[in-house]
């Protein structure tokens, strides 16, 4: 523990990867290790982590849900900090742990101090770490979309934009309604697809509106959901992780479709 | 009121394909959202007077049995009567008495969302008594025998083209080729039929929008002034208010009038806003002879003893549905019952029962601009959850899902096992979604691929790539290799 008791060694911290980034984007997570690195953090990646369990509160499964927020709670509360590359997950582990496991005698008050080391990725190296700029070049006209959990739990929406405005080339126009909901909503876009969809082609046509052909968004739910419309649609927009844009993991170039 | 809120899915599905509807929903955005953006810029302490708000109303209902016994006192003191009804059917049976004993034949409402609750008009009409509507937008559904789709705009999801049609059709005693189609002459002519309505009415029904213990005044606003004719030209005066719409004072009352007309329409104030004590004094010009408060319950006071007892502190404003992404793509009518909107998925399960309004709490992607908005601070979302909570527990989640979850959590609970299934799973799964002849074998959600394109996972999962070495991999390449990408 001696480690511990220096007061200058960097601030460790623990990567929660989120699920959507570990099974479909794993170079996001690839990108924020970089990040909270270069920002200074020694990064560990817990073994002892699956899913921030969403899914399950929000089908209403408290209990599944709870079980979940122990282990992850158990698993990352040695760190000095808990970040993921996520809006929605680490609102899921700062805002609702504490939520679920209210009136566990034994995890009320771990689930309260677990939740004040969670940060969202990008607030976490603009707010924590200081970060102010970022040395990438990328030539590209960009959009941002303000994921609604991130936005409205975690009141994410300077950050990005402050930290994408240092990037070399790149050109951010705002969409006319940046916080409008996409409709991905996680279960509710396989629910009620019609209705999810419904809002997505708002979303969608405020895209292509501001015709740029980067999307950038801090939430794979929600980029995954306007990635998939975009290319059923056979729209030339990449859409991108900010982590990838800030980490310099970005093509210079749209690149070419397949097929 | 007849519940379909289980047809919701259905609902919506008509909704989706109802183009004159879709035009008209986006008026919601375009009035309504902008409307009270401006007003909530154009005064500063709008935020700070939205707290002092909701603690009036938190206080009062910490205390309701106090206020609501002082109100009775005060109106009875003005000569006024005050009913108590437990349900909706108790209401109605007071209000159809009141009629009844008054030999009332016509009766003119103002527009009442409580009284759209108790299901009044049929009520009445059943007892064989004239009932008209004389909010213009109520008026419009009356004719058409809709119920309301938002509770301030009840027709809103009508086009003004509809509305041209209905007037023509049923003021037929009027010229046939009369010029119609500005909104001012559809005005016009709305009031020259109701006028009549109102002169002829023996009984005047209003709901409340705040009722003050302090004074035992009723408070309505309206923009057209009909709750004022209402309540002023017939013998007799009938507020149906519900419960939880009690203020302590003036002063408070007046704070939550700031707050509502701004969350509502953007409006500083409405443009009436009328308090009512009691009936026609000696000296008096005008006014109701006899004047009734329907203190109405209908499941209020086990609301307020439940997880759920936020939702009272509601002042329907209805800023909740307007800003609702799912509101805005299908309407009031899909929620199928009194109430639409995220509010409406709160309240609608504890009226009729989650059984029956399944979905509604359900059908939302938590984006939580409700919550935003909510000048009354009520955590929809998080009320919403409690209902999704009480419907799994009920075993109300479908067998197949519930299964899957099931499944699910027992491989997210074990990460080992599930960082060594999904290493080679995830690749799988990507070897076989890209190629068409594999991928039509996947089972994947039809919701989903209806509308958009699967993600292909990009191979390898995370965890297996970082245990790879992965990291120092890209560590690496990164300096060499700018370009990155996938």
């Amino acid at each position: 523990m001696k480690e511990a008791l220096q007061t200058n060694r960097r601030p460790r911290v623990g990567l929660f990867v989120t699920c959507l980034v570990d099974l479909f984007r794993p170079g996001v997570g690839f990108s924020t290790l970089r990040l909270l690195e270069d920002a200074g953090c020694d990064v560990s990646v817990p073994e002892g982590q699956s899913c921030c369990g969403q899914p399950a509160y929000n089908i209403g499964e408290k209990q599944g849900a709870a079980e979940l927020a122990r282990m992850t709670i158990g698993n990352f509360e040695k760190y000095d900090y808990v970040v993921a590359p996520s809006g929605s997950c680490a609102a899921m582990l700062k805002r609702h742990y504490p939520v679920l496991l209210k009136g566990d005698p034994a995890w009320e008050l771990r689930a309260e101090t677990f939740s004040r080391k969670v940060h969202e990725l990008v607030s976490f190296l603009t707010d924590v770490m200081g970060v102010k700029s970022v040395d990438v070049k990328l030539k590209r006209r960009a959009t941002y979309h303000d994921a609604c959990s991130g936005l409205r739990e975690l009141a994410i929406s300077s950050q990005p934009r402050t930290l994408l405005a240092t990037v070399k080339g790149l050109e951010l126009v705002e969409l006319n309604d940046a916080q409008a909901c996409c409709g991905f909503g996680g279960t509710f876009s396989v629910n009620y697809g019609d209705l999810s969809n419904a809002i997505l082609e708002k979303k969608v046509a405020d895209v292509l509106d501001r015709e740029p052909d980067l999307l950038i968004g801090g939430d794979l739910g929600c980029l995954m959901n306007i990635e998939g419309k975009l290319k059923r649609m056979g729209a030339q927009v990449e859409v991108r992780h900010v982590a990838e844009v800030l980490a310099g993991d970005v093509g210079q170039k749209l690149p070419q479709r397949e097929g | 009121m007849k519940t379909r809120s289980s047809n919701f899915k259905a609902n919506v599905a008509e909704a989706l394909h109802d183009g004159q509807l879709q035009k008209a929903l986006k008026n919601v955005p375009d009035g309504f959202v902008a409307k009270r953006a401006k007003a909530r810029s154009k005064l500063p302490e709008f935020d700070a007077l939205t707290l002092e708000a909701r603690q009036i109303k938190a206080h009062t209902l910490e205390h309701l049995d106090l206020y609501l016994e002082n109100f009775e006192r005060q109106v009875i003191a003005q000569g006024g009567n005050v009913h108590w009804a437990r349900s909706g059917v108790d209401a109605c049976d007071i209000i159809g008495d009141i009629c009844q004993s008054n030999d009332a034949r016509i009766v003119a409402k103002s527009k009442s969302m409580v009284t759209e609750e108790i299901a009044l008009n049929g009520h009445l009409e059943r007892m064989g008594l004239e009932v008209v509507e004389t909010d213009l937008g109520e008026y419009i559904i009356q004719i058409r025998g809709e119920t309301p789709s938002h509770i301030i705009a009840p027709a809103i999801h009508l086009t003004k083209e509809q509305i041209v049609d209905d007037f023509r059709r049923v003021h037929n005693e009027l010229e046939t080729d009369r010029a119609l189609e500005s909104p001012e002459t559809l005005v016009a002519e709305a009031r020259e039929v109701l006028r009549a309505k109102f002169l002829a009415a023996d009984v005047g029904i209003t709901g409340a929008n705040l009722l003050v213990a302090e004074t035992g005044a009723s408070v309505i606003v309206t923009n057209e002034g009909n709750a004022d004719l209402v309540q002023t030209l017939p013998r007799v005066h009938i507020v149906v208010a519900s419960i939880e719409k009690m203020v302590p004072t003036i002063e408070d009352a007046t704070t939550i009038l700031r707050v509502l007309a701004r969350s509502a329409t953007g409006q500083e104030l409405s443009t009436y806003t009328t308090f009512t004590n009691g009936p026609r004094r000696a000296g008096d010009m005008d006014g109701p002879v006899e004047t009734h408060v329907i203190l109405l319950d209908n499941g209020r006071t086990e609301l307020l003893a439940s997880e759920f007892h936020e939702v009272l502190r509601c002042i329907r404003c209805g800023a909740c549905m307007n800003h609702c992404p799912v509101y805005q793509a299908v309407g009031g009518h899909s929620y199928g019952w009194v109430y639409p909107g995220p509010i409406g998925a709160v309240l609608t399960p504890s009226h009729v029962g989650i059984e029956e309004a399944y979905h509604l709490p359900f059908a939302s992607s938590f984006c939580g601009a409700c919550e935003a908005v909510c000048p009354m601070g009520i955590p929809l979302p998080k009320l919403m959850r409690q209902w999704r909570n009480r419907a799994f527990k009920k075993e109300l989640t479908s067998r197949g899902q519930a299964k899957l979850l099931k499944g699910w959590l027992w491989l997210a609970m074990r990460p080992r096992t599930y960082h060594r299934l999904t290493s080679w799973g995830m690749r799988a799964f990507s070897f076989a979604l890209r190629r068409p002849a594999l991928a039509k074998w996947l089972p994947l959600p039809a919701d989903w691929t209806k509308h958009r394109e699967f993600p292909v996972p990009d191979g390898m999962s995370f965890q297996a790539r970082f245990k790879n070495g992965g990291h120092r991999l890209t560590h690496t390449r990164r300096h060499a290799d700018k370009k990155g990408g996938r």
